[in-house]
């Protein structure tokens, strides 16, 4: 929890962190990526990149193929993993363009260092990792917060923020400059001390859960991944590739069903929405619907850091003269109306 | 250094394929549409700018291809597609 001049922070680790099989790795995109493509490619996936498909072909109400640089592809169906923004399902009006109040841009940079330093810096051993997550000035209180994830011999420091707290400015401050600001907070500055930027990059992240899914299916098409909108932010992770990978495995099951009855219309391929259903990707978007909602909440980012930061730095003050009892500095901070918030907030986030 | 850099010389560090064709325009007429303020603020590569007429301009030199400025602009003041394959930004961790 970062206030304008101070800041709190909790950590979590336990031995079943370090338990194979093990809960959650950071990877570097386009590493992992490639090394899945070769994955699918050594089973027998062709893969034809530097292809962008500029439509789907429609026929008679049913999407029969892509048209990609004047070629004509034809297929029996078409899973559409073409990512958050989907232009393709929304040319075909499978989709809406998207809301801004259900995504967030993130942007980050690389910053290499050596793995020694990283171990050190983190207190790691062996291939362990940490995630540092950051919430309040980070984004000058709009709905988001910062990252930083470990790799092998780089970290990962970034910012994710929603898109319309962000563009309705108040106070009204770019993305760069919520970047630059980061990285110069002491408690950031010392984690990244002597590494050299070697990329920055953005992506948005579909952040609205269940109610921002997109249409999962139609005549001889399927939506999955962020393509569908399922990311999903419950404010101590955030999740979403395990999530594509599932929904993709979904999909194929439901397109080998719908080969068993040569029927690729919606009729069949509605087993996907089942089979997801009944997997954990719905279990979780269901249980965890309420999330975006109660998040949503500027007292979160502004409110709660800047009363745990000033109360904090009464407790551990030493003044010059006789301190207050422990009980004052709080209350100096916590008036009865501030408890009525308080309590009304925390209703929220007991749906989560 | 990870130090501050400045956001030219940030983005140039990534690898781009420039295609002479841009991939994301703003539509003719709407240069002063309100809509594209909130681009200057939310385009992480600040390539929003307003020149001294009111208008807003894009250069789509260090374009991250995020999306940001789609979804808050709107497809009614941008026209935006991906760069044809081959073309505009290619992570080399991501």
């Amino acid at each position: 929890m970062m206030a304008g001049d101070n800041s709190f922070s909790t950590s979590y680790t336990g031995s079943d962190l370090r338990q194979a099989p093990y809960q959650s790795y950071s990877v570097l995109r386009s590493k992992f990526d490639r090394w899945f493509a070769q994955q699918a490619e050594k089973v027998g996936v062709m893969l034809v990149t530097k292809s962008r498909v500029d439509e789907l072909i429609k026929e008679d109400g049913k999407i029969i193929g892509v048209r990609a640089g004047g070629d004509e592809l034809g297929a029996d169906v078409i899973v559409a993993a073409d990512g958050v923004l989907s232009l393709l399902s929304e040319k075909v009006g499978l989709s809406v363009p998207a809301n801004p109040e259900n995504y967030a841009v993130g942007f980050k940079e690389i910053i290499e260092l050596d793995r020694s330093v990283i171990e050190n810096r983190f207190g790691l051993e062996g291939n362990e990792g940490a995630a540092r997550l950051f919430m309040g000035e980070v984004t000058r209180g709009k709905f988001g917060g910062g990252f930083l994830y470990t790799n092998q011999s780089c970290l990962s420091l970034g910012i994710v923020v929603g898109i319309k707290d962000l563009m309705q400015g108040d106070p009204g401050v770019s993305a760069p400059q919520l970047m630059d600001d980061f990285k110069v907070r002491t408690e950031v500055a010392n984690l990244i001390k002597g590494g050299q930027t070697v990329e920055y990059s953005a992506h948005v992240i579909p952040e609205g859960g269940l109610k921002a899914w997109r249409t999962l299916y139609g005549d001889g098409i399927l939506v999955v991944g962020d393509a569908a909108g399922m990311a999903m932010n419950i404010g101590v992770t955030v999740r979403g590739m395990e999530y594509a990978l599932a929904s993709g495995y979904y999909a194929a099951q439901a397109i080998l069903k719908a080969r068993e009855s040569k029927d690729f219309s919606r009729n069949t391929l509605k087993v996907y929405q089942e089979l997801l259903e009944k997997s954990f990707v719905y279990k979780d978007f269901k249980s965890f619907q309420e999330a975006p909602k109660a998040l949503d909440n500027p007292r979160f980012f502004n409110r709660y850091p800047e009363m745990v930061g000033s109360i904090m730095q009464d407790i551990y003050t030493i003044p010059a003269g006789p301190k207050d009892k422990l009980m004052t500095s709080v209350k100096k901070q916590i008036n009865f109306k501030e408890i009525l918030s308080i309590v009304s907030d925390m209703r929220k986030v007991m749906k989560i | 250094m990870s130090e501050l850099m400045g956001l030219k010389a940030k983005l140039g560090l990534d690898v781009f394929k420039p295609n002479s064709q841009p991939h994301i325009a703003i539509k003719p007429g709407k240069e002063t549409d309100p809509k594209l303020n909130r681009a200057i603020l939310v385009c992480p590569a600040g390539l929003y700018t307003k020149n001294s007429d009111g208008k807003v301009e894009f250069n789509e030199d260090g374009c991250l291809e995020c999306g940001t400025c789609r979804i808050a602009c709107g497809s009614e003041v941008l026209d935006w597609s991906y760069p044809v394959g081959g073309y505009g930004v290619q992570y080399r961790f991501g």
